[in-house]
């Protein structure tokens, strides 16, 4: 791998930024070495620095930032130096950026060929004429299909994986040596995050260039990189070959954040996830002492004082005074990251033969289409599009039924109509057999109290304005005046379920950190008890060392409570771990439903299946066929004859698909369903097991 | 594109009908008997009920405002109580007037003040973005009749380059009567441009957030090309659009400035007609005026859409 020039060069870099009248160091002393041909992956939570790390290495800094120390030897020049205007020589030429968010991007007011175009002519000196060509021949190596078309639409005409396509097309238009790619593929869908990957691996195949590719995400890393190096806190914690470091890491903060990922297949029946307590200490309560000390299990004394990157075996290095017991495994680290929390059994399933806790029945959402006022006086046809049609779920006391789906797919139209936010064109609830209106007014306090939400985003799911204990409080006067005496201790006894000391109570939210705040958010639904919860993306907005405490903690409560649980993500493996049963939703329609045990086995529905085999797994060896699914989530204002998956199906059958709707597939012994015209039995025939 | 303009131009004919209804209504309840008026104090009561019913005062509301609506349409404005002459021939002069001044002002402030604002922006809290905010908000505080009075002071009485008194005649051409358009123009720019300029400046920096600007740097396009490529065309959307808009107020809002120069615009028209108690007078040039603001506001729309193509091709 190593040649004599590396391409890329980090020395000893320290990056600052001015807080105020302070500078306070955002990153520290990094060392970073990419060579032609090596995929780099820079993993790192969210606050760990790396999208700084990967700006100063742009040296595009804003300007209240600074590079302090160090040096950045790009192909054997110093460039940390370098002006602005000096960098324009290096950028979109030598060195390009493929950033995470394409929409935002993009210039929304040019179209995406010129804005590929422009790199051409300017540093290329190609012609119009030519330079046009070349992006049709760039975007057709990058999949876009019509190249012609896509070339004159502007941002917003094309979709999410189309925009990151451009984005990729661009960076590589001038065949640059340096790739930055920064979380190019977190605000995609999983499936679309599959395809892009397998792109940038094809793409990146036999280029003499050197990627460095920024992510949170541990199973994209295994995807695609060769050696990783672990950001923490600005600090490169661990630096190491893709297969040493997940085969046995050397920080406890890695082996920490390798833990907190639920894997595929994993369940809270077998298993608490670990999770690392605390937070990543602020910019300017970075203390003297080793960075992760405060959170450590393996903390000793020495750790008062800074370790220093050390050499393992001139393939790694890593952060750590005790890293020779791990590696030598002195030390047991099995166990750690265990400890936080108390309840450590499984959680079982206390049926309650009277009632279902939530029976959702024949649930239909419609919304309108955009119509002007001169539309709505002069027209009475309405135009709907139909974001749920006719779904039915059933949860039992104690259970989680988990709903799958791709954005787009309805799951949170669904959720939001249960919950009475959106009324539902047609279908009945029940709660616990009684019928809760499909009109959220014209539900009673009682109906309230029994179904309960959390939201995705903590962050605006609490008011500003009040406390914690006054959030918590209201909610026990409002559905069941309760207050006083009484209303302060159920508000304390629930801070304390949530893990959190009870001085919360009197702090507003925007003094806590988001895990924090997602707890309270728990609480709050939690509090008066409710037969059902419904929780939309409770996790998807938080780091994973974080969505673990979390996770275990909804868990935890909802074992002692025995509310049945609505749990809403786009993620398989974490939905998979919390739930009993799987709904798999696409198109506002369930396509499968079956035990969580056996969404990982055939048969699976194709859509599920694509799914699975689109989801980064963080283990080493990979089985299974590589599903993906071609073309983008159908609009759902067109109308869809059949299955309404035919059109991205890769295992259609023919026209049939396209015609009829299909039947229940029920298997009866696991009372798996699949809507499928296939049987069952050919599925297993078609199918390895991912 | 074409169903948006459809659209756009339904909302103006439907803004145009109520707020000819409003016009109506509120000038039905002025104060004050208009067959008096055209009469005059002495007049007696048979003389005054035949002229009621010879001008249709005591129909019903419903039927004066049809009667009143469709003559309006047909170009029949009715003649002014005040002068006796024909209204239509008086207000359309006086809206071309009111257009020509409108002209040089967007002419002088529009060019200035987006120059100021891009080099503001682009130099956000330096000491040239603070000299240009300072001063354009210094002036935009003064009231048009001493700017206007100043501006008379320096430029006509000391430098005696621009005429004081700009009463230009009906039949004067647009050539004649630039040099007493210039005074004028330039108080109503001192009033637009900061307000102009402050707007660019905030579209100029709410751009240079965006990360498409981070985009264009990074693929090591030349400073300039990111700035007039690809910020500007952002940035000047909504200044744009607000000047379209402003084309109403310029039309019939610049009563201070016409008193001050003494211009037959549209202003000082209607503040005659009120005046005067004139009210075919006042309907007809509040049309007018709302016209002068239904159609900038279509253009400002229809601006936006060719600029953003998020709006055109939705």
């Amino acid at each position: 791998m190593s040649r004599e020039v590396p391409i890329l060069e980090v020395k000893d870099l320290t990056v600052a930024y001015r807080i105020g009248d302070h500078w306070l160091e955002a990153i520290r002393d990094v060392n970073l070495t990419l060579h032609a041909g090596q995929i780099y992956g820079l993993v790192g939570e969210s606050g760990s620095g790396k999208t700084t790390l990967a700006m100063a290495i742009l040296n595009y800094l804003g300007e209240n930032g600074k590079i302090r120390k160090g040096s950045i030897v790009f192909e054997g020049e110093e460039i940390s130096s370098l002006s602005k205007e000096a960098m324009r020589s290096y950028w979109g030429r030598k060195i390009a950026l493929v950033p995470q968010n394409p929409l935002s991007s993009l210039n929304p007011t040019l179209p995406v060929g010129e804005q590929v175009q422009e790199v051409l002519r300017y540093h290329l000196k190609m012609p119009s004429a030519v330079a046009h060509q070349r992006v049709l021949e760039l975007f057709e190596r990058v999949r876009l299909a019509d190249p012609e078309r896509v070339a004159r639409s502007y941002p917003h005409q094309i979709s999410g994986g189309m925009q990151q396509r451009v984005m990729i097309a661009m960076a590589l238009a001038t065949s640059p040596r340096l790739l930055l790619l920064d979380e190019p593929t977190t605000s995609l869908d999983v499936t679309t995050q599959a395809s892009i990957l397998d792109l940038i691996k094809e793409l990146i195949q036999g280029q003499e260039m050197a990627v460095l590719y920024v992510t949170h995400n541990l199973g994209v890393v295994v995807e695609l990189c060769h050696r990783v190096a672990v950001l923490y806190a600005g600090e490169l914690v661990e630096d190491a070959p893709l297969e040493d470091l997940f085969s046995q890491p050397l920080h406890p903060y890695t082996y920490g954040l390798l833990k907190s990922v639920p894997k595929l297949g994993q369940n809270k029946r077998e298993q608490v996830l670990s999770a690392i307590p605390g937070r990543i200490p602020a910019l300017a309560q970075r203390g003297s002492g080793c960075i992760f000390r405060a959170r450590c299990p393996l903390a000793i004394e020495a750790c008062s004082v800074r370790p220093s990157l050390e050499q393992v075996n001139g393939q790694r290095s890593t952060r750590c005074h005790r890293w020779q017991e791990i590696a030598h495994q002195e030390i047991e680290l099995s166990h750690l990251f265990e400890g936080e929390e108390a309840f450590q059994e499984p959680v079982s399933i206390r049926k309650q033969a009277e009632a279902s806790a939530l029976d959702a029945e024949g649930i239909v959402v419609e919304f309108d289409t955009h119509q002007s006022l001169i539309e709505s006086i002069f027209s009475h046809r309405k135009r709907k599009i139909k974001a749920v049609k006719d779904v039915s779920i059933h949860i039992q006391p104690g259970e989680t039924l988990g709903l799958v789906g791709e954005s787009g797919s309805g799951k949170t139209s669904l959720a939001r109509a249960i919950s009475g936010l959106n009324e539902p064109e047609a279908g009945s609830i029940r709660i616990y057999g009684l019928p809760a209106s499909p009109k959220l007014s014209k539900r009673n306090r009682e109906v309230l109290r029994r179904l309960q939400m959390v939201f995705q985003n903590p962050e605006e799911a609490l008011n500003p304005f009040m406390t914690v204990g006054e959030s918590l409080r209201r909610q026990l006067f409002v559905l069941q005046g309760i207050r006083g005496e009484e209303a302060q201790r159920a508000a304390e006894e629930m801070v304390r379920a949530v893990q959190l000391p009870v001085e919360v109570l009197n702090r507003r939210p925007n003094q806590l950190s988001g895990g924090e705040k997602q707890r309270i958010a728990i609480a709050r639904a939690f509090i008066t008890n409710p037969d059902v919860i419904i929780a939309d993306e409770p996790v998807s907005s938080l780091d994973v060392s974080v969505q673990a405490a979390i996770l275990n903690l909804i868990n935890r409560l909802q074992g002692t409570f025995n509310n049945g649980l609505l749990f809403i993500s786009h993620d398989l493996a974490v939905v998979g771990y919390l739930a009993d049963q799987i709904a798999v939703i696409y198109l506002g329609a369930l396509m499968q439903l079956c035990r969580a045990a056996d969404l990982f086995e055939p048969p699976y529905h194709p859509y599920t299946e694509a799914l699975l085999s689109a989801v980064p797994s963080v283990e080493l060896e990979k089985k299974g066929q590589t599903i993906r699914l071609q073309g983008d989530l159908p609009s759902p204002s067109e109308p869809i004859t059949g299955c309404p998956f035919h059109s991205r199906c890769p295992r259609k059958i023919g026209a049939i698909c396209e015609r009829e709707a299909p039947p229940w597939r029920v298997d009866e012994r696991t009372q798996k369903r699949i809507y499928c015209h296939y049987t069952l039995e050919e599925l297993v025939q078609l199918q390895a097991p991912i | 594109m074409l169903k948006y303009l459809l659209r756009r131009l339904g909302f103006l004919i439907l803004t145009l009908l109520i707020t000819s209804m409003v016009i109506f209504i509120v000038t039905q309840f002025l104060p004050g008997d208009v067959a008096r008026v055209i009469l005059g104090r002495e007049a007696g009561e048979a003389a005054l009920e035949a002229l009621r019913e010879e001008l249709g005062l005591k129909d019903p509301l419903p039927v004066q405002y049809t009667r009143w609506l469709v003559n309006f349409i047909r170009g029949d404005w009715g003649k002014s109580y005040s002068t006796k002459t024909e209204i239509r021939p008086l207000v359309l002069g006086r809206l071309r007037n009111s257009l020509m001044l409108a002209a040089v002002i967007l002419v002088i402030s529009v060019p200035l003040a987006i120059l100021l604002g891009v080099i503001a922006g682009l130099n956000e809290n330096k000491f040239v973005d603070n000299v240009i905010s300072i001063a354009s908000l210094a002036v935009v505080g003064l009231p048009e009749f001493v700017t206007g009075l100043v501006l008379i002071q320096i430029f006509s009485f000391r430098l005696k380059l621009f005429p004081a008194n700009s009463s230009i005649r009906p039949t004067t051409s647009f050539i004649e009567a630039l040099p007493m358009l210039i005074l004028p123009a330039m108080t109503a720019t001192l009033v637009l441009l900061a307000y102009i300029a402050r707007l660019t400046r905030a579209g100029v920096i709410e751009e240079l957030k965006q990360q498409y600007v981070r985009t264009a740097d990074l693929k090591g396009l030349p400073r300039r090309t990111v700035i007039f490529k690809h910020v500007l065309r952002n940035a000047l959307i909504p200044t744009i659009t607000v000047v379209a808009i402003s084309m109403g107020w310029l039309i019939s809002g610049l009563i201070v400035i016409e008193n001050v120069f003494n211009y037959p615009g549209l202003g000082r028209l209607m503040v005659f007609a009120i005046d005067r108690r004139d009210l075919p007078l006042l309907q007809a040039v509040t049309m007018v005026a709302v016209l002068g603001f239904a159609l900038s506001n279509l253009v400002a729309d229809i601006l936006y859409a060719i600029l953003d193509p998020r709006i055109r091709l939705g």
